[in-house]
């Protein structure tokens, strides 16, 4: 079996773990798990990067999945420093509960 | 030949920087300097015109146009510059302006010497002579109508000098809305002169009448009684007239000045100047010359029964001027200047006679309580003696020699022009009337002072005295110049204006000449004697005759009602409109309207986007969503409908 995988099984993935992270996002009312969907947000548009790099011999795509790694690394180390501040104050991290907009 | 300088300029500009002296610096100096600048300036005014027309004796060529005048207006072809231009008619009118203005300025002193704002008085009038000056020099319309606006502006600020009267500031008011009334004609006439001649230089205008003369009548007829509107409003003559009998509530000095001398000549003035437009209009000399006479008469009648001394001189003007519009409308503009300078002499002498009766008796105006002032105030009296010939028409005064020119210039102007004479004979006949009724209650008699006792007092006659030298003065100067001024004769007179007003149409036969004017002298001394029954000796005649009279005497008390009927026909009305147009257009709907329109939508919007922001973060994660697929859905149909500019950036966006 040495047939490569169609590209487009590669975007329907893609596609079908964005979504999911969407409506993580949408739905999820913890903070960490609103976070995940961002993460799996990011890295669904990665592999469609990556796909369309492999296909099209561009190298370009791959170095903007670097680029998009690096930010979502730094997005994290930013981002749970934040949740980790907010849970400190108010103890919670139901989403539906911290719209006050300030700490 | 290089061109003679007259610094023309200056003429305007001198009593100009007088009004700039006295207006910012005034209230802080003396009296004696204030006086010393205000009477300064228009003197050196009156010097410079004097200086051009001994040029002018002396041979010099007449018109001067200033050269090098700036530019105000250059819009196309279409130009208007600040210039001024001597020529016979202005020089005329400027030596009138300028030294009778200063006669008057010097009288001034003397009057107003106790009055509060003593500096602001002297400023205005200055500022008066500017604009006076301005408008006789003026090379084209729209200058003149600065002056004639400027004027009017001083106008108003003189009649209303005593803030703290109500009935002054209300006069004031009266004189600029009504002749706004006037300059709205005036306006509408120099469009239509801009229309159809493309300049407003009186200079061009006249050459491309000379050039073309077929100039459509109904055109000209269509300027012309828009300029005859704006003359009826400065010249107060009927319909616009009901605003100088109120300008008498300002100090005597300025009546003498403004309001019987020199402003109000203004109109007739504009005609005399434009009178190449007037010649092609038959109808509009018609106008001309029976508004006049119809004011003429009119305002004679009125001026019988007044008791106001001032107030008999103001319709006095009124009439007089009615004189100068008759003798413009037969074509007789020489003569119409004529009388206005002599005019400007004997009528400026009656209210500074008057002004000097006032303040003889300390500020009293009716002459039902004046009487017997002859042993009291001689010079007072025997100048206005000479001013009352002069203005009845008496020979050898100067009120003759003009009046008789305007008469017999009618008298040879058609059948219509026969009844005008007619109604000016009668008019002459009224005139010497009143005339000699007011001498004869303010200066012989006894004094009525004290039969009238209401709570101050005896008479003011018992104290009354004569007015200082400084007051005294211009008097005599001024009656010389009633007696003498008309000595010239209208043949030299007209003969001097010729190059400007034209060829006088006049006097063919001496006979009929002759023969007028004996009859207008007889007339004169008729109204003498009249006066003389009736109020020579006791007034018992008068009292008599006012009895058998009485629905007449009513009536012209109360001055045919006109100002009550303009309250009510246009005062009202347009008051009505005003205050729904401000009152419930402008303020309600327009200024709440707007404001509460506009708080509302901010208000609400306010309202509506709070709600957006409701530090939900999932419905920020849901717009978020939201907008992306938006913008998803967007570059799908842009590419799949073919826009092809949107679609070749996403592809290019793509790749």
């Amino acid at each position: 079996m040495n047939t490569p995988v169609p590209a487009d099984w590669y975007l329907l993935l893609s596609a079908a773990l964005f979504t999911m992270g969407v409506i993580g996002f949408l739905s999820k009312r913890s903070l960490i798990t609103v976070f995940m969907s961002i993460e799996l947000m990011l890295n669904a548009v990665n592999l469609s990067f990556v796909t369309f790099a492999h296909e099209w011999h561009a190298v370009k795509g791959q170095i903007f999945v670097f680029f998009v790694m690096m930010v979502a690394a730094a997005e994290a180390a930013v981002g749970l420093a934040i949740i980790i501040a907010i849970f400190r104050v108010r103890g919670t991290l139901t989403v539906d509960q911290i719209d006050r907009m300030k700490l | 030949m290089n061109e003679p300088m007259l610094f023309l300029p200056l003429i305007a500009l001198f009593p100009f920087a007088g009004f700039l002296l006295n207006g910012l610096f005034g209230s802080r100096l003396p009296k004696a300097i204030v006086s010393t600048i205000a009477l300064l300036f228009p003197l050196l005014s009156f010097a410079v015109v004097a200086r051009a027309a001994w040029m002018v004796h002396g041979g010099m060529l007449l018109p001067v146009a200033e050269s090098g005048a700036p530019t105000w207006i250059a819009v196309g072809g279409f130009h208007v510059g600040f210039q001024f231009v001597l020529d016979q008619l202005s020089l005329v009118m400027l030596l009138v302006v300028t030294g009778v203005g200063f006669l008057i300025h010097l009288y001034s002193v003397g009057y107003m010497e106790h009055e509060q704002g003593y500096w602001r008085y002297f400023a205005y009038l200055n500022l008066f002579l500017f604009f006076m000056t301005v408008l006789v020099l003026a090379g084209n319309y729209l200058l003149m109508f600065v002056g004639w606006e400027g004027v009017g502006l001083a106008s108003y600020l003189l009649i209303g000098f005593y803030i703290d009267r109500k009935s002054a500031g209300d006069a004031g008011k009266k004189a600029f809305v009504v002749n706004r009334v006037g300059d709205f004609g005036f306006l509408i006439g120099m469009f239509l002169l801009i229309a159809n001649f493309g300049t407003l230089n009186f200079h061009r205008i006249g050459t491309q009448l000379a050039g073309h003369p077929a100039i459509s009548g109904a055109t000209a007829t269509l300027i012309c009684l828009c300029l005859i509107l704006g003359a009826t409003g400065k010249s107060a003559q009927i319909p616009l007239y009901i605003w100088l009998p109120d300008a008498m509530e300002g100090p005597t000095p300025v009546s003498a000045l403004i309001h019987a001398a020199t402003m109000v000549t203004a109109g007739v003035y504009m005609i005399a100047r434009t009178h190449a437009l007037f010649d092609l209009s038959p109808t509009a000399m018609m106008v001309v010359a029976v508004v006049g006479t119809a004011t003429a008469f009119f305002a004679a009648t009125v001026a019988m029964v007044q008791t106001d001394i001032k107030r008999v001189l103001a319709y006095s003007t009124i009439s007089q001027l009615g004189y100068m519009f008759l003798g413009c409308g037969v074509g007789a503009y020489s003569a119409a200047v004529f009388h206005l300078m002599t005019h400007a002499f004997f009528k400026a002498l009656l209210f500074l006679a008057a002004g000097s009766v006032i303040h003889g008796l300390s500020g009293e105006q009716d002459m039902r309580r004046m009487g017997g002032l002859r042993k009291a105030m001689p010079v007072t009296f025997w100048t206005m003696t000479a001013a009352v010939l002069a203005i009845s028409g008496f020979f050898p005064f100067a009120g003759f020699f003009s009046k008789d020119a305007i008469l017999a210039a009618a008298f040879q102007h058609g059948t219509l022009g026969k009844a005008l004479w007619t109604v000016g004979l009668i008019t002459a006949l009224l005139t010497s009337f009143y005339m000699f009724r007011l001498w004869y209650l303010t200066f012989l008699g006894e004094s009525r002072g004290a039969a009238h006792q209401d709570g101050h007092g005896d008479g003011h006659a018992a104290h009354a005295h004569e007015s200082p030298w400084i007051m005294l003065l211009p008097l005599v100067v001024l009656a010389l110049l009633s007696v003498t001024g008309g000595w010239i004769g209208i043949e030299r007179f007209a003969g001097f204006l010729e190059p400007v007003t034209g060829q006088a149409a006049m006097v063919d036969a001496g006979h009929t000449e002759l023969f007028l004017s004996v009859l207008a002298v007889l007339v004169a001394a008729l109204g003498w004697f009249l006066a003389h029954l009736f109020f020579g000796r006791d007034g018992e005649a008068a009292a008599q005759a006012a009895q058998s009279l009485a629905p007449i005497r009513r009536l012209l008390q109360g001055k045919y009602w006109i100002d009550e009927i303009y309250t009510a026909l246009i005062v009202r009305p347009v008051q009505w409109l005003a205050r729904f147009v401000l009152g419930w257009l402008g303020e309600w709907t327009l200024v709440r309207g707007s404001a509460w329109l506009m708080s509302g939508v901010v208000g609400l919007s306010g309202e509506l986007l709070r709600r957006w922001q409701s530090g939900n973060l999932r419905s920020y994660a849901a717009w978020l969503a939201a907008g992306a697929a938006a913008l998803l859905l967007f570059a799908l149909a842009g590419t799949l409908l073919g826009l092809n500019g949107f679609a070749d950036s996403i592809h290019w966006a793509v790749r």
